[in-house]
């Protein structure tokens, strides 16, 4: 199975709003929650109460610093899941199969009673989004919420990721970015949807909307400049200023 | 990379047991009965002990047969089946020269390329991950098969042919540091295209997303220190090819036979931790760590 | 392709129970997902009003706080000395009767000998009327520590607050201006809100020293000096002042601006002039005659003055002209102080001024406003704005608070279609709220509510002799606005026997031995001295607390509540419920899961003792117990005829709102609806409401008022007027003579700016302040296996500029040193930082052997407090005196005043943080190592 499909009917994935990612790691913790209690072994946690806690987790939340040329440095939150990528190098290396896209979506799943625990996969990801369960000893990845989105046991619109769900500032979209029509690949037509290291050709599904500039406000100062034109130097003229303006009223 | 000590040991021991295998295969040395026997038993416990190593670090050893099914696309996959022909077609090859005093010269010779194969597809595995570009280099696999001739040649008493092999070794292993030590840069992965974030200034790493360790780090992020390095790899240099030839050279002793093929397969460990020590994943960069 | 077949409709739990998140105060509607009657995952309601579907980390993470080790299990009685740890478990019968045994005689003699004091409490309706029942005047929840400015600052000026009591227009606010919030108690729905302005691409203002989380994701970014947002508002306000960017009408209207202000030399100069029936007096311009503000037809002026008796009073906001025009706040003069460029001052005031006017809309809705005239329209000026503890953890937070009201108000955006908006049931002026109250009698319960709104000296909460009649000394001359008063100070004050020793000090969910006080390791040594006998000197300590925290060990006796998905809880209209600015809403908890422990609800535990101490309130007429446990008490407890606890399902059928006879089924309704209750406001009075007629009518409907309450937005405040005048010598109440010059200079009727004290503080420059994690609720968080893997230490985030200035590099250690106290902790760099500004997270650093963790946890020897470089006093002055560091108007304990020293230092060879505590015995044990937690097959 590690063969990709020449194409997908369906390419679904997440699209991220950098520019509104508070970096809150809801997300983070919605999706081990679910994760944990359904598709597939627990995620784990070794030395969970200890010196060095370390567990399975799908979904990870970064933060970067950006210093541009001019101006105050700004920070941008960054989450980062598996990009459900068309070009998928995790799928083709896997030696049994487990790893494979699907055909109907293009999502990327691990048939965990088919996998060995390589490891290889992982190494084949650019993007850290697999991570191997110490504890059930099997490769454990973003299911985009395969066990959630055509769930017939949820209501409709709960036919989402669990993290998309859970993202208090509404950062995170899910759709198919296959259909140029679709919500999501709108958006990402408007806001210049990236891709992360498009160089190593994996053609992630999963898109980028970059921050909005930022720190424009003094840019803007020959419009705003008139509107503060003094209507007097003097409180006394102001208060003139005042009854005339009263009048009006 | 993590250098786990299993794929070290696997990588070094299978690799100089398939180069065994390959002499054997071409009658180098042309010996029989219970000599022969010696020499199957050191390659087979090489390369079997090598590949038993590499289920260590398995999650599910127990399901390691299912990695035959993807000879397709895997490469993994593809150096388990060049593996186990090899072993069953110089397994025959070898019940032959033992036991019946016959030298099938062509299933030994088939055994011998498949040999040869099963280091090349190893090295494939590596070779083919753009994630790790010190890696992903043509040389990755000169390299493994390079390391693997040399040694067999060594292993199997072929003194004339092993020297002019551990010189060709020698000059591999050079230019892949050479190239490995520019392989990051050249490949242009950097944080900047990693987060897309670089046209708008220089980006760095600030809060990781977890304050602990994860898998990945553990596994991806190993950083060694590079002083360091250039030591480990003097001493690789000349455990691997510099004693080895020179113990060669000198008049034959099987004393300072034997002494060369450890000194080699010395040499080879380190190196093959440097493979992977000094190996820098790209997810790295998301850490801000390489 | 043959692909594995999956099931993609798994079944996805038993059952679902509906209920209240209690992972922090924000108080979203949980969807608990039941397997084999265990916890099997947590997702937000959809339908719940405050987070419509979404949850936080913390909400997605309960399930591994009701799952800790940590959770505390039976009764525990102190077998050890103070702070060891050492307990032995009892049962409840004996730890009821120990309480019992040493509060009933405090209530025969001295009730006030109990101090009650229940921290991060969501019942402070129940509570404080258990502590009125029991008669103390010792009772407070930790407002004071936390946000009183703001809840004061907003409440005297405009009737209503921040914090969670209001809200922007999320869905019309083009310009969103933040003050110094990082995460705050309306989390989900601050998140949400920002979420819909950036979608329609409307602008967020940052403002705060430091770059992450809100402020990263802000447009523009105003890395403002610590302790001057006070100087930087008042610098908008001078440039819109001076354009005449203001709303009139809005002013005239519906504030103070044009009442007039007594200018005659005298007791009464600077109060505002009144009429027979003690309502101020403005000049009607139709007329140009005074007449009373809410007269119908008035029309009030700004600019006409009154002469009377040969002296000219003037209106309100003929003062503000002059204060504020005055070039002491233009943007050049406060730009350094600030560390904000004058440009960028004048930039944000007319960008606030372009939208608030240029992008002014109407929406087609008829009201009626209390001169009972009618408008057509609502008119709304798109810009909205927050703050909470940047502001207000500051000791000028009271008066920096109000100017950023005043701005607001200026703005004509307060109440008005894409502006600030209050909550039910908010808006409610001064006048509708009590004064404190403290007269203790013996065996009878308090004279009234024992935190209110102080009108002026007379309803200081003094002695007859002038001592403060309070163990906090709230609402004295040293903070007289202190209407949460002041957790802050109880254990230093009960140590010193100042102003009077107590007997039983007796606390609810407050880690006041760790993270929630100042000057950790002095707190520690009061909570554990002994005096010249060999007694505490703080006699005795109960306290109830879930989980194994870092106060357990202090206490002598333990009362072990039960966690938020085991037990009932009231959010209740009474107190700090959950409203929308659309509607009221409030909620209940309920036992989703059953107790696997030998643990109560604390409210039941308190109605338990209530009951053996035969409290008033408590007990029927014939000595009965009126109520068995907290749902007993949340369904039949009615503080006025037809209101109680809960608003909704009221009547014996349940179908009155607000007001209505106790229905017994109330409970089971709000289960069935999500576990809360919304009331929609009418249409016709979602806004303008402080002076709408229709949501006054509705408010009194609901119980929120006994009548309606219309009101003056306060843009002067006459109350800290009567405290300038008492401070000035006039009035029978009078100051102590050393605090009347900073009375007069600091309780300005005009918000002002003033340097925070800084006395002692040469030589150390640097500015320390915490953040709150996202992700982690105060010490709560790190007990949870999910949530302390994101924050399990915490680092000292150190500006660039000083990383170079000290030689640092990621990774190295500092010493930071503070007037107080001195730490050694790891540094990391951050650009997007004020120059002069270090940080780190909040509450991270743990205790040794608290929380059921290992005692090598990073939380342990990593991390760190910044709170040991914090006293509850500011170091000595000439006067010999140790002033409080809190605000001077309310008491607010000033967090973010303090300033530091930094410097490298050698990392320790423990690569253990300092200060370092001896570790305290856990009563609970350690957490196991390995958790794969699934509860379904
Ligand atoms: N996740 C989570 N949520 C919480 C809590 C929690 O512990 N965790 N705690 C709850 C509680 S009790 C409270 S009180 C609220 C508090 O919520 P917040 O008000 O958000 O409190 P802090 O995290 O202390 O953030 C204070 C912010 O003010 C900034 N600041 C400090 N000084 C100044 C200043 O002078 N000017 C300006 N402009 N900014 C300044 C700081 O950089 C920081 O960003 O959060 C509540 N919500
Ligand atoms: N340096 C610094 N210090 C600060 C602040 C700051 O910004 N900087 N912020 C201050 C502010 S605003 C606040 S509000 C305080 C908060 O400080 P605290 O009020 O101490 O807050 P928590 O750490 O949440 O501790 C509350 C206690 O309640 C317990 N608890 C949790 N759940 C339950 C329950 O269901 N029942 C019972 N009975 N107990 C429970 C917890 O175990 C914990 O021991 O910290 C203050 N301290
Ligand atoms: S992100 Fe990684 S795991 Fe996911 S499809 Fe791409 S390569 Fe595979
Ligand atoms: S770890 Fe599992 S999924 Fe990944 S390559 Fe190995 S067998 Fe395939
Ligand atoms: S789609 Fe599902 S599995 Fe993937 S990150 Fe989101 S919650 Fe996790
Ligand atoms: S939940 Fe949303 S806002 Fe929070 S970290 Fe994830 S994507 Fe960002
Ligand atoms: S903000 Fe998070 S922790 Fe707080 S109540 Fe809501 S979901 Fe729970
Ligand atoms: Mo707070």
């Amino acid at each position: 199975m590690t063969q990709l499909p020449q194409s997908t009917e369906r390419k679904m994935g997440l699209v991220i709003d950098l520019d509104t990612c508070v970096g809150c790691h809801a997300c983070v913790i919605s999706c081990k929650g679910w994760n944990t209690e359904n598709y597939g072994a627990p995620l784990s946690d070794q030395d969970a109460y200890g010196a060095n806690p370390s567990g399975t987790f799908l979904n990870r939340v970064h933060s970067y610093e950006v210093q541009p040329a001019e101006g105050a440095a700004q920070l941008i939150h960054f989450p980062k899941s598996c990009l459900h990528c068309e070009d998928a190098p995790c799928v083709t290396v896997c030696p049994t199969g487990a790893s494979y896209k699907r055909v109907e979506d293009g999502i990327v799943l691990v048939n965990e009673s088919d996998c060995i625990g390589c490891g290889l996969c992982a190494w084949a990801c650019p993007y850290g989004a697999r991570e191997l369960d110490a504890a059930a000893g099997v490769m454990k990845k973003c299911t985009l919420c395969v066990d959630r989105i055509y769930n017939d046991n949820l209501p409709e619109e709960d036919r989402v990721p669990a993290c998309v769900r859970t993202c208090p500032a509404g950062a995170r979209h899910f759709g198919d970015l296959g259909d140029p029509d679709s919500a999501v690949s709108q958006l990402v037509a408007e806001r210049g949807g990236m891709d992360l290291m498009p160089e190593l050709g994996t053609k992630p599904v999963n898109k980028y909307l970059p921050p909005r500039p930022k720190d424009t406000i003094e840019d803007q100062i020959d419009i705003l400049a008139p509107l503060l034109a003094p209507v007097a130097e003097e409180p006394k003229g102001f208060l003139g200023w005042l009854d005339k303006a009263l009048e009006k009223l | 990379m993590h250098p786990a000590p299993s794929v070290i040991v696997f990588t070094t021991l299978s690799g100089l047991g398939f180069g065994l295998m390959f002499f054997l295969g071409l009658g180098l040395p042309d010996v029989s009965g219970w000599v022969a026997f010696v020499f199957f038993a050191v390659a087979y416990a090489l390369a079997v002990g090598g590949l038993l190593a590499s289920t260590f670090h398995l999650g599910h050893p127990e399901r390691a047969l299912k990695a035959f099914t993807q000879w397709k696309t895997s490469w993994l996959s593809r150096e388990g089946w060049c593996a186990v022909l090899a072993l069953m077609v110089t397994g025959l090859y070898a019940i032959g020269v033992i036991f019946l005093g016959q030298r099938w010269a062509g299933l030994g010779l088939l055994g011998s390329l498949l040999s040869l194969a099963t280091v090349f597809t190893t090295s494939m595995i590596y070779t083919q991950l753009k994630t790790i570009p010190r890696w992903n280099m043509k040389l990755t696999p000169a390299m493994f098969l390079s390391f693997s001739l040399a040694g067999g040649a060594l292993l199997a008493g072929q003194t004339t042919l092993a020297i002019p092999l551990l010189l060709i070794a020698a000059l591999v292993q050079i230019l892949y540091w050479r190239q490995g030590d520019q392989a990051f840069a050249n490949a242009g992965t950097t944080l900047a295209t990693a987060t897309g974030l670089g046209d708008r200034g220089t980006v760095r790493a600030f809060e990781p997303p977890h304050t602990g360790t994860n898998y990945l780090l553990r596994e991806f992020v190993h950083v060694v220190g590079r002083k360091h390095a250039e030591k480990l790899r003097v001493i690789s240099f000349g455990l691997a090819f510099v004693l080895p030839v020179l113990l060669l050279v000198l008049p034959f002793n099987h004393l300072f036979a034997a002494l060369a093929v450890l000194s080699h397969l010395a040499g080879v460990a380190v190196s093959r931790w440097l493979f992977f020590a000094q190996a820098e994943h790209v997810v790295g960069l998301y850490y801000g760590k390489r | 392709m043959n692909q594995p077949k999956l099931d993609t409709s798994p079944r996805v739990s038993d059952e679902i129970r509906r209920t209240t998140c209690y992972m922090c105060a924000c108080r979203c509607g949980i969807n608990v997902h039941i397997k084999d009657g265990k916890v099997a995952y947590i997702e937000g309601n959809r339908n719940h009003p405050v987070n419509k579907g979404v949850l936080c980390a913390k909400g997605s993470a309960g399930i591994m706080q009701v799952n800790a080790p940590s959770r505390l299990r039976a009764p525990l009685k102190r077998v050890g000395p103070r702070g060891s740890g050492e307990f032995e478990e009892i049962s409840w019968d004996e730890a009821l009767d120990i309480a019992v045994g040493w509060l009933k005689p405090l209530r025969e003699d001295n009730p006030e000998k109990l101090a009650f004091f229940t921290g991060r409490d969501q019942s402070q309706s129940f509570t404080s009327f258990w502590a009125q029942n029991f008669g103390t005047c010792n009772y407070a929840a930790h407002g004071g520590f936390c946000s009183v400015n703001m809840a004061a600052g907003g409440i005297y000026t405009m009737g209503g607050a921040f914090w969670e009591f209001g809200q922007p227009d999320w869905d019309r606010t083009k310009l969103f201006m933040l003050f110094g919030v990082a995460e705050d108690h309306d989390s989900n729905p601050i998140k949400m809100g920002i979420g819909k302005i950036k979608a329609r691409g409307a602008r967020v203002i940052g403002v705060n020293p430091i770059r992450t989380g809100y402020n990263a994701v802000a447009d523009d970014w105003v890395g403002i000096t610590p302790g001057t947002d006070g100087l930087f508002i008042l610098s908008l306000i001078h440039v819109l002042m001076k354009a005449g960017k203001i709303d009139l009408d809005y002013l005239s209207r519906y504030t103070n601006a044009a009442v007039l202000v007594n200018a005659a030399e005298g007791p009464e100069q600077g109060l505002f002039l009144r009429d027979a029936d003690g309502k101020p007096l403005v000049i009607d311009r139709v007329t140009g005659q005074p007449t009373a503000f809410d007269k119908p037809g008035v029309r009030p002026d700004l600019t006409a003055t009154y002469d009377k008796d040969g002296v000219t009073h003037r209106p309100v906001f003929h003062l503000m002209a002059e204060k504020y025009l005055s070039d002491e706040y233009a943007p050049e003069a406060v730009a350094e102080k600030c560390g904000v460029p004058a440009s960028r001052i004048r930039a944000i005031a007319g960008e606030l001024a372009r939208v608030a006017f240029d992008e002014a809309f109407e929406l087609n809705q008829e009201w009626t406003d209390f001169r009972g005239e009618k408008h057509s329209k609502m008119i709304g000026r798109p810009v909205a704005m927050h703050a909470m503890r940047g502001v207000s953890a500051h000791a000028n937070g009271f008066q920096t608070c109000r100017a950023l009201h005043v701005l607001q108000i200026l703005l004509g955006t307060v109440e008005v279609p894409g502006g600030f908006r209050f909550k039910p049931p908010y808006p409610k002026p001064v006048e509708a709220h009590p004064t404190p109250h403290c007269k203790v009698t013996p065996n009878s319960p308090l004279d009234g509510p024992h935190l209110g709104f102080v009108r002026g000296p007379e309803d200081l909460a003094l002695k007859a002799d002038g001592s403060p009649a309070r163990i906090d000394k709230a609402f004295t001359w040293e903070n007289p606005m202190s209407s949460h008063g002041l957790m802050h100070m109880v254990i230093s004050n009960a140590h010193a026997g100042d102003p009077y020793k107590i007997d039983t000090l007796f606390m609810y969910m407050a880690n006041m031995s760790w993270n929630s006080t100042m000057n950790t390791k002095g707190v520690i040594e009061m909570l554990t001295d002994k005096d010249d006998n060999g007694d505490y000197v703080i006699p005795r300590i109960i306290y109830s607390d879930a989980y194994s925290s870092e106060m357990v060990a202090y206490a002598d006796l333990i009362l072990p509540d039960t966690t938020y998905l085991e037990r009932h809880d009231c959010i209740s209209l009474l107190d700090r419920p959950i409203c929308e600015a659309d509607g009221a809403a409030d909620a209940i908890r309920w036992p989703v899961i059953e107790p696997d422990r030998d643990v109560r609800g604390f409210q039941t535990v308190l109605i338990q003792l209530a009951n053996k101490l035969g409290l008033p309130g408590f007990t029927n007429q014939d000595g009965s117990a009126k109520y068995t446990d907290y749902a007993d008490y949340m369904v039949n407890h009615q503080r006025k005829p037809g209101i109680g606890p809960l608003a909704g399902f009221r009547g014996a059928d349940g179908s009155k709102v607000g007001r209505g006879e106790v229905n017994p089924n109330q409970l089971d309704r709000y289960i069935e609806n999500g576990g809360f209750y919304l009331e929609h406001i009418p249409d016709e009075a979602l806004f303008y409401k402080p002076w709408n007629t229709a949501y006054q009518d509705w408010a009194v409907g609901m119980g929120l008022y006994d009548s309606p309450q219309p009101y003056l937005f306060q843009l002067y405040s006459e109350p800290m007027r009567k405290f300038q005048l008492a401070a000035e010598g006039h009035g029978d109440r009078q100051p102590p003579d050393h605090l009347r010059g900073r009375i007069m200079e600091t309780m300005d009727p005009l918000p002002i700016w003033y340097e925070t004290d800084q006395t002692g503080n040469e030589g150390f420059t640097v500015n320390a302040l915490t953040q709150r994690p996202m992700a982690m609720y105060h010490s709560w968080g790190s007990q949870n296996a999910w949530l302390r893997q994101l924050h399990g230490r915490n680092p000292l985030y150190v500006p660039t500029k000083l990383m170079r200035e000290h030689g640092l590099k990621d990774g190295d250690w500092a010493r930071v040193t503070s007037p107080h106290g001195e730490i050694v902790v790891p540094v990391m760099e951050m650009a997007a930082l004020n120059d002069n500004t270090a940080w780190t997270w909040n509450a991270i650093g743990k205790r040794k052997g608290a929380w059921a963790l290992q005692p090598d946890a990073p939380e342990a020897t990593k991390g760190f407090l910044l709170n040991h470089l914090i006293h509850e006093l500011l170091p000595p002055k000439g006067d010999g005196l140790r002033w409080a560091n809190s605000d001077p108007i309310t008491g607010q304990a000033a967090w973010f005043d303090l300033k530091v020293k930094i410097e490298k230092a050698e990392a320790p060879a423990d690569a253990q943080s300092k200060p370092e505590f001896p570790p305290i015995k856990s009563p609970v044990g350690t957490g196991p190592r390995d958790l794969a937690w699934k509860v379904g097959k």
